[in-house]
């Protein structure tokens, strides 16, 4: 498998780290609502197809990275900057 | 020359004679040969001896589907096992060995399995050795005792127990088109594309090119079939933008059009040249694959099918026209389709007798007809076989009358004198490769195979892979595949002219003979085709089941012969159409693969190793070395003569009593930089860091997502936005993480930079009474009093000329300070604090002392903070604020986390004065026989000089309440049991008058 870092480059899947499901939302810093809590600290999305996914180019230029993998084919749909700006499609 | 090797024909230099052992005889081939066929010219008829029941076998195939002759070669002390002797070149001086067999392979005692045959049938080893069901047998336990003898009678080959010394590569391969297979298919999409342009690897896992050309007989552009591929092979070789691999299998087809290849580099060669590996591990990433990889003839199953003398229509062909070896001399073929018609040809050109061709089809073709004319057989149209004769070899076989439509026989019996019988029972196309790409197969009922299915990764197939299995079509579709892959346009230039006999590519759908007799459905794995009906009538309905339960195509050959045939006994049996039994999933590795190959040059200790700067000087110095995740540290500097308790005793007493220094380079460091550093820390940690003032340290606690403690350190406010921040040794990769996870995932707007600096600072920690007077003899540039160095105080100064940093703080208790130097000149620095310390007693310490000074300071490290313990639970709630949030603070009070009866951190003395055990459990009541009721476990031990008692801490419900109240500690594992007094964590200088000084 092959990651397109916005940065590096297309690299091989060995330099990454997975850092889990993308679509997690943290709630505001001082919310007392234990069930959002509860569901970003605990909840995982595991579908069969797309999915958004964090991963880190821990072994290259440690940018934490937002990629679109389809999780049955493996295929990456496309990789951005987690802190935004650039974005690559790799979909053909 | 011996009797079974033709005049002239094949490939094989008859000049250059070979010399080898087989089972310590000695034997002679030709440069060319297999160990296969240079046995088979000797006339050697018996190869191996099967799984099950030792039943005598010869060769089945002349390529890498070889089922039986499965040997083992020797070299030096290396034994590799299970290689089909068909893919061995043979080498002057090779040695190789049959297997499964006791004593030899002609006299085998094992084979008196064959009497208790019925015995041995599916699934019989599951039923036999499940053992009573009480006792002290029972259940698996039997099977446990009995598989030791089991494993010996059943079985392959031995691996070796001697270390594998050879030396094994691995190698990135990238290229526009991968072509696996060599075939006319293969040469010419390898030809076409690199005529593109494109940059192109062909692999054949055969030691030459060409494939079903070099046998086939037939004439490609006016030349023979093997002449054209030879010819092909050479244009190709004088392309720059074309590797060849031969020798190479292309084993695995993973995500993203990466492949896995094997090449054998030198197990050909008598001697490897310099520098060559063994073998080298491919890892390949293609644009797109062309799949030429062509198709296996399938046996046909039928009482006796597995008599040495037995073999494939087109194997013996191959041994004929490749290699010029006759099987026999009185040839008999059995059919289902006309492709045994052309192989009866060639080895009537070859110079065989054919005696009959049996073929089960009642209608055959005029073409056919003519072959069979030509090759002087007797054409026994709708007929079978039912039995063979012969011991180690074929004597003869019986035929009977034959309806393919109900596959009942009929008619008198009758024998015919052969000493080779070849069968084809259809062809299937190869697509394990297609499958592990990641589709299913489609059954097409005309081929009576499985083709290839759509592709889901960038490939093409072309030739008999996709079933299209005339030369002239291979040659069409090769053409266009190699074109597609490398992006060019369909061409309409003539093909090479092909000039075979045409032949109908379907077979008459008939895959067994009922008849009396075993009728071997798996040849490797000992599978007959009534083991799979029995499989059936016990219930296994699912081919995934039946295969296990048969173990029908598991074996090293993962069913590369038995794969089609079982599967249509199974449908017929559950009254099924093939289709809807379904196939399984092919995996890799198409064929095995050595483990050598894989680990390639990473092998042995493959850990780096992290050295401190001072590293040299503790080796120097007598410093016994453990090693600390991927650091080395100093345990203890022993002095002659003394245990590791004495010795880290005296260095911890020596410290509390005047000065110790220990090396604490290998904390984690990291610069927290930017305008946000300050918002960021007071998110990260539970306390607060804003508030700090520059020039001062404080101590930090960061809690997980989850509310559980995750590290802790000191960290140093350097300048209005910039921090240093240590952490524990053990956690400084993951804290990196972390603190990089939340500012680029959870807060990007915070302007921050991290920056791992573990490696940039060399750290050295001095305490004790005498530590400020040390530090005032050598420091230069400031002073180190408590007014210019309070508590928590951080200076910047000199020593022995090099620039430090210095912060005043405590680990173990006493007035203590670290002095932080660029870590090139982390050694200096050190010697010079050893020196400026020699008036003083200065001794340096290790981790023993420095652990034991923690204990007895109360002190909590990752043994504590465990994953599993709360800021409560070590009583550090004082550093969880409640004026901000911190990451950690919405989920740290959940119900469970602040339930009464957690753990929680206490002190421990042990009352009969003998040593504690980390591990060790603490229990109310004293129970040696039958411990129970844990309160807790103890965390970390140590004999304390200061307290002059062995010491622990210890995590425990109830903890504070219990302090002052006698437990006992239960550690059956190390038969230590014993009275403690529970008390506090902070044995030593609790109001920590000594390190505020």
């Amino acid at each position: 498998m092959l990651i397109t870092c916005p940065y590096c480059g297309p690299r091989d899947v060995i330099e990454f780290t997975y850092q889990g499901d993308g679509n997690r939302e943290r709630p505001q810093p001082a919310s007392q609502n234990l069930d959002a809590w509860n569901a970003y600290v605990y909840d995982r999305l595991n579908p069969a197809g797309d999915h958004n996914e964090i991963w880190q180019h821990s072994g290259g230029c440690r940018s934490h990275l937002r990629v679109v993998r389809n999780t049955v084919t493996h295929e990456i749909l496309s990789t951005s900057f987690a802190r935004g700006g650039h974005k690559t499609e790799s979909r053909s | 020359m011996s009797p079974r090797r033709t005049e002239t024909g094949g490939r094989i230099d008859r000049l250059r004679t070979i010399r080898f052992t087989f089972d310590g005889a000695p034997y002679t081939g030709h440069a060319g040969d297999t160990l296969a066929s240079a046995l088979l010219a000797n006339g050697v008829t018996l190869f191996g001896r099967s799984f099950k029941y030792h039943r005598p076998r010869g060769l089945l195939a002349a390529g890498v589907e070889e089922p039986n002759a499965l040997v083992t070669v020797l070299r030096g002390e290396v034994r590799e096992p299970n290689i089909p002797a068909t893919m061995v070149e043979i080498y002057d001086g090779l040695v190789a060995v049959s297997q499964n067999r006791t004593p030899s392979l002609a006299w085998d005692i094992g084979a008196l399995n064959q009497l208790g045959g019925k015995l041995l049938s599916a699934g019989f080893y599951y039923k036999t050795f499940m053992g009573p069901v009480i006792g002290p047998l029972k259940g698996t336990r039997f099977w446990m005792f009995c598989e030791h003898f089991i494993r010996r009678a059943a079985g392959l080959g031995k691996a070796g127990v001697a270390p594998d010394t050879s030396r094994y590569e691995r190698m990135n391969a990238f290229c526009d088109v991968l072509v696996v297979g060599s075939g006319p298919a293969g040469l010419m999409a390898a030809k076409a594309a690199a005529d593109q342009g494109a940059r192109v690897i062909l692999a054949d896992l055969e030691a030459h090119f060409g494939g079903s050309a070099n046998w086939s007989g037939e004439t490609i552009d006016g030349m023979l079939a093997a002449d054209w591929a030879q010819r092909m092979v050479a244009q190709l070789g004088g392309n720059d933008n074309v590797r060849l691999l031969p020798r190479t299998t292309v084993w695995g087809y993973y995500d993203g059009n990466t492949l896995a290849a094997l090449e054998r580099v030198t197990d050909h060669k008598e001697v490897a040249a310099k520098g060559e590996p063994r073998q080298r591990y491919w890892a390949i990433r293609a644009g797109t694959v062309v799949l030429a990889t062509g198709s296996f003839e399938r046996p046909l199953v039928f009482p006796g099918n597995d008599r040495p003398g037995v073999m494939l229509a087109h194997a013996a062909q191959r041994y004929a026209v490749e290699y010029g070896v006759l099987p026999g001399q009185r040839i008999a073929l059995f059919t289902n389709n006309d492709s045994a018609y052309r192989s009866a040809a060639a080895l009537k050109k070859a110079g065989a007798a054919v005696v009959a061709i049996i073929d089960v089809r009642g209608d055959i073709s005029n073409e056919m007809r003519r072959l069979a004319s030509d090759a002087e057989a007797e054409l026994l149209a709708g007929h079978a076989v039912i039995a063979t004769e012969g011991g180690k070899a074929l004597t003869g076989l019986k035929v009977q009358r034959f309806d393919a439509m109900s596959g009942a026989l009929s008619g008198d019996e009758r024998s015919i004198h052969a000493d080779s019988l070849l069968m084809s029972g259809g062809w299937s196309p190869t697509i394990h490769l297609a499958s592990q790409a990641g589709a299913k197969a489609e059954w097409d009922p005309a081929r009576q195979a499985f083709l290839p299915p759509k592709p889901t990764q960038r490939w093409i197939g072309a030739g008999a892979f996709t079933g299209s299995f005339s030369s002239a079509e291979a040659i069409a579709e090769g053409r266009a595949a190699g074109l597609q892959a490398a992006g060019g346009a369909a061409s309409s230039a003539p093909l090479p002219v092909v000039e075979a006999v045409p032949g109908d590519p379907d077979p008459a759908p008939v895959f067994e003979i009922k008849a009396k007799g075993k009728s071997f459905v798996d040849f490797q794995h000992d599978v007959t085709a009534e083991d799979v009906r029995l499989a059936h009538r016990e219930g296994f309905v699912s081919v995934e089941h039946l295969k296990r339960y048969t173990t029908l195509g598991m074996a090293t050959d993962q069913g590369k012969n038995s794969n089609v045939p079982g599967l249509a006994i199974m449908a017929e049996a559950l009254g099924k159409p093939i289709p809807e039994v379904g196939t399984t999933r092919f995996r890799p590795p198409y064929t095995a693969v050595s483990i050598g190959s894989l680990a390639a040059e990473r092998f042995g200790d493959l850990k780096p190793e992290r050295l401190t700067p001072m590293h040299d000087w503790h080796i120097a110095n007598g410093a016994t070395m453990y090693s600390a995740g991927l650091w080395f540290r100093p345990m203890i500097y022993g002095l002659a003569g003394e245990t590791v308790e004495q010795a880290y005793v005296r260095e911890a007493k020596a410290t509390r009593e005047s000065a110790g220094i220990v090396d604490v380079s290998t904390l984690g460091k990291i610069a927290v930089q930017g305008p946000d550093a300050a918002e960021f820390l007071d998110r990260v940690y539970t306390n607060m860091f804003s508030t700090l003032a520059v020039g001062k340290a404080r101590y930090g606690l960061m809690l997980r997502e989850d509310g559980l403690a995750f590290d802790d350190g000191t960290t140093w406010r350097l300048g209005e936005q910039e921090f240093l921040m240590t952490t524990t040794t053990a956690n400084a990769g993951k804290v990196m993480q972390h603190l990089e996870y939340f500012l680029d995932v959870i807060w990007p707007e915070l302007k921050v930079t991290v920056t791992s600096v573990t490696d940039e600072w060399a750290g050295a920690a001095i305490g004790g009474p005498n530590a400020r007077a040390i530090l005032a003899s050598c420091v230069t540039g400031t002073a180190v009093d408590n007014a210019a160095l309070p508590f928590m105080g951080i200076v910047h100064g000199r020593i022995a000329g090099v620039p430090v940093m210095i912060c005043r703080l405590s680990f173990s208790g006493e007035m203590a300070f670290e002095v932080y130097s660029g870590a090139g000149y982390g050694n200096h620095v050190w010697e010079a604090l050893i020196e400026a310390g020699k008036p003083f007693g200065l001794v340096p310490y290790g981790l023993e002392a420095l652990g034991t000074m923690r204990i007895e300071k109360g002190h909590v490290t990752g043994a504590e903070i465990d994953g599993r313990t709360t800021a409560r639970d070590l009583h550090l709630d004082w550093m969880l604020s409640k004026k901000k949030p911190f990451i950690g603070s919405a989920m740290m009070d959940r119900e469970g986390l602040i339930a009464p009866d957690r753990l929680e951190l206490v002190g421990l003395i042990a009352l009969d004065n003998r040593p504690l055990n980390g591990g060790g459990h603490i229990v109310e009541e004293l129970d040696e026989a039958n411990p129970h009721d844990s309160l807790g476990h103890i965390t970390a031990c140590c004999y304390s000089p200061a307290l002059g008692k062995y010491i622990a801490l210890a995590l425990v419900k109830g903890g504070k309440a219990r302090h002052g109240t006698r437990a006992f500690v239960s550690d059956p594992l190390r038969n230590r049991f014993g009275p403690v007094e529970i008390v506090s964590n902070h044995f030593y200088d609790p109001d920590g008058s000594r390190m505020h000084g």
